[in-house]
């Protein structure tokens, strides 16, 4: 084992407990003799989180209805702070992963390696691996120092996977007087209906990207979507134009999706979509430009209009 | 009211990036440009100065070789000064190094009622930065902002999340990091872009922050790259011309995948 003890910041919502969370505890058992689980969620999690390999639920109480970057950071830097804590913090690079380990980070003085896709032995620590270019570099980055091992972790990453661990303990992990950086309160929670399967778990993603011209060339997308129980999906220039909202992107920025099947019309290929998408297992890409890069990745690559390819291709499928 | 925006100089992210050999890091000695993904806090923070009938914004940005491209843009756009950390001394910072070198220069740049900054850059994209300025400033923050309105002393924050968003509130001074494609930034007017060459920007070194060299570049950065590989490289696909039959090559596609 590389480390003795690691701990994995644990996310659920709605009773759900992020895919992300166990992909990080089945790493993280391989790699230390001890895993514990830090979270605002507490007995929620100890089904799963013990079924995943984690012994305990810490759990940070009194978090409702507050944003949970500063309460988690400073009940962690406590526990590190008094001798308790982790070689290692895993998060996911989800929103409240970021905004906890960037707290922690400057609570304990420790630097951060972000955007990981995978976790190495080091010498006797552990080093994160990060993807650049696009994808078609991986830099390795170790730490020099001491301090705890924070990590930010790409979604997707690894494979979850059951432990066969029984339930694990929750046991409280206090809070600090946080001061004046404690308060922010959330006063409404909006919830966007979404119909469909999500990005997350569907098994073909269809996305579109500038090449589609204007908005409406999007209704393309949703139909071809629809027509294969695909999840639509985006690049980040057309949710930066507004054409659909930010819970459609997938890249860098949004959502890493892993599908069977991939889909991109009229997407150029930039770093920022590529390091998103690269992962899935077959890729269809259509671009009127051949010099694209997303034709770098693609199993199959149209080089064509996709105002002239998209409309064909809905008829050829709503006549099988 | 008084808004700083912190804002990133980047290589232009339309030319291919490159490691420096010796160093590993990300080459940045070209020309830069202000990251695209910061015009959005610059846009928010004119809307919000705007609105309060008065006060100013301020950039504060950290670059190599006394770079004050993009924050010429920004200013164009119509921020009334910046200022601009630049030392050699920089050379190596990571991420909890940069956000020191801000809130120093936030602190400089004078009393602040609001903080912005983007999510993350688009060339390193760490995207921890906002909150460990928070911190080390001793501020509250929110993060993700598709919103930002001013309601006396404090902010109505709309934040993305998983699901949709929240109704965040805070009082002020806070940080807030700001979403891309949240607003419409403006385009620099000739008579802004014209404007910008005489608006005073604040070089300034590390020493001159009150810093501690050691805290800061390659000394500081606690952590150090071990390796760069080629990732291995997906299998070469099929690359056909659109003859008018291209869609009939993916439904072939689609029907040996047995997805239809």
């Amino acid at each position: 084992m590389a480390l003795s003890k690691i701990w994995v910041f644990g996310e659920a919502a709605g009773g759900n407990v992020s895919g992300t969370t166990l992909e990080l505890l089945t790493k993280a058992r391989e790699l230390a003799g001890t895993v514990e689980v830090v979270t605002t969620s507490g007995a929620e999690l100890a089904g799963p989180a013990g079924a995943h390999g984690a012994t305990k639920v810490l759990n940070v109480g009194g978090t409702d209805g507050k944003l949970v970057g500063v309460p988690v950071a400073a009940a962690i830097a406590a526990a590190v702070e008094a001798g308790n804590g982790p070689d290692a913090i895993l998060f996911a690079t989800s929103y409240d992963g970021r905004d906890v380990a960037g707290r922690l980070s400057a609570k304990l003085d420790a630097p951060v390696i972000t955007n990981v896709t995978d976790l190495v032995p080091a010498g006797d620590g552990l080093a994160g691996v990060e993807p650049i270019f696009g994808g078609s570099t991986d830099v390795t980055t170790a730490f020099t120092g001491d301090k705890v091992k924070i990590f930010l972790v790409r979604p997707k990453s690894f494979a979850a996977e059951e432990s066969g661990g029984a339930a694990a303990a929750v046991e409280e992990l206090s809070v600090p007087d946080t001061g004046a950086t404690g308060t922010a309160v959330i006063t409404n929670r909006f919830v966007e209906e979404k119909t469909g399967p999500s990005l997350d778990d569907a098994d073909i993603v269809v996305s579109g990207g500038r090449g589609l011209g204007e908005q409406t060339g999007f209704e393309m997308i949703e139909t071809l979507a629809k027509q294969l129980g695909a999840a639509p999906g985006a690049s980040r220039a057309i949710v930066d134009a507004g054409w659909v909202p930010y819970s459609y992107q997938v890249g860098q920025t949004g959502k890493v999706v892993k599908p069977n099947v991939y889909i991109a019309a009229g997407i150029s290929g930039a770093t920022q979509h590529l390091v998103g998408m690269k992962g899935s297992k077959y890729i269809i890409a259509i671009n009127k430009d051949a010099e694209a890069p997303i034709f770098s990745v693609a199993d199959l690559g149209i080089v064509g209009d996709v105002h002239k390819v998209l409309p064909k291709l809905i008829e050829a499928l709503q006549s099988r | 009211m008084n808004v700083v925006v912190c804002v990133k100089q980047i290589p232009d992210p339309a030319e291919p990036g490159a490691l420096d050999p010796e160093t590993k890091t990300l080459k940045r000695d070209g020309k830069l440009i202000l990251d695209e993904s910061d015009s959005y806090g610059v846009e928010m923070a004119l809307q919000l100065v705007d609105a309060a009938g008065g006060g100013e914004v301020t950039l504060v940005s950290m670059a190599p070789n006394s770079e004050v491209g993009g924050l010429r843009t920004a200013l164009a756009m119509g921020a009334a000064k910046a200022v601009l950390v630049s030392d050699d001394a920089l050379k190596g910072t990571d991420a909890l190094g940069t956000a020191k070198v801000l809130a120093k220069a936030i602190g400089r740049a004078g009393d602040a009622d609001l903080i912005l900054t983007a999510t993350e850059s688009s060339d390193g994209y760490t995207g921890v930065v906002p909150e460990q300025i928070a911190e080390l400033l001793g501020l509250p923050s929110v993060t993700f902002a598709k919103s930002i309105t001013i309601d006396g002393g404090s902010a109505k924050v709309q934040r993305q999340t998983e699901a949709g968003y929240d109704d965040v509130e805070v009082p002020l001074p806070a940080v807030v990091s700001v979403t891309a494609g949240v607003v419409e930034p403006r385009y620099p007017s000739f008579k802004g872009i014209m404007a910008a060459k005489s608006k005073p920007v604040d070089e300034v070194t590390v020493a001159d922050l009150g810093l501690d060299a050691g805290q800061v570049g390659w000394a500081g950065a606690g952590q150090q790259i071990t390796d760069v590989a080629q990732a291995e490289a997906r299998q070469a696909g099929t690359i056909v011309e659109d003859d008018g039959e291209g869609f009939q090559k993916i439904v072939d596609f689609l029907a040996e995948l047995k997805v239809i």
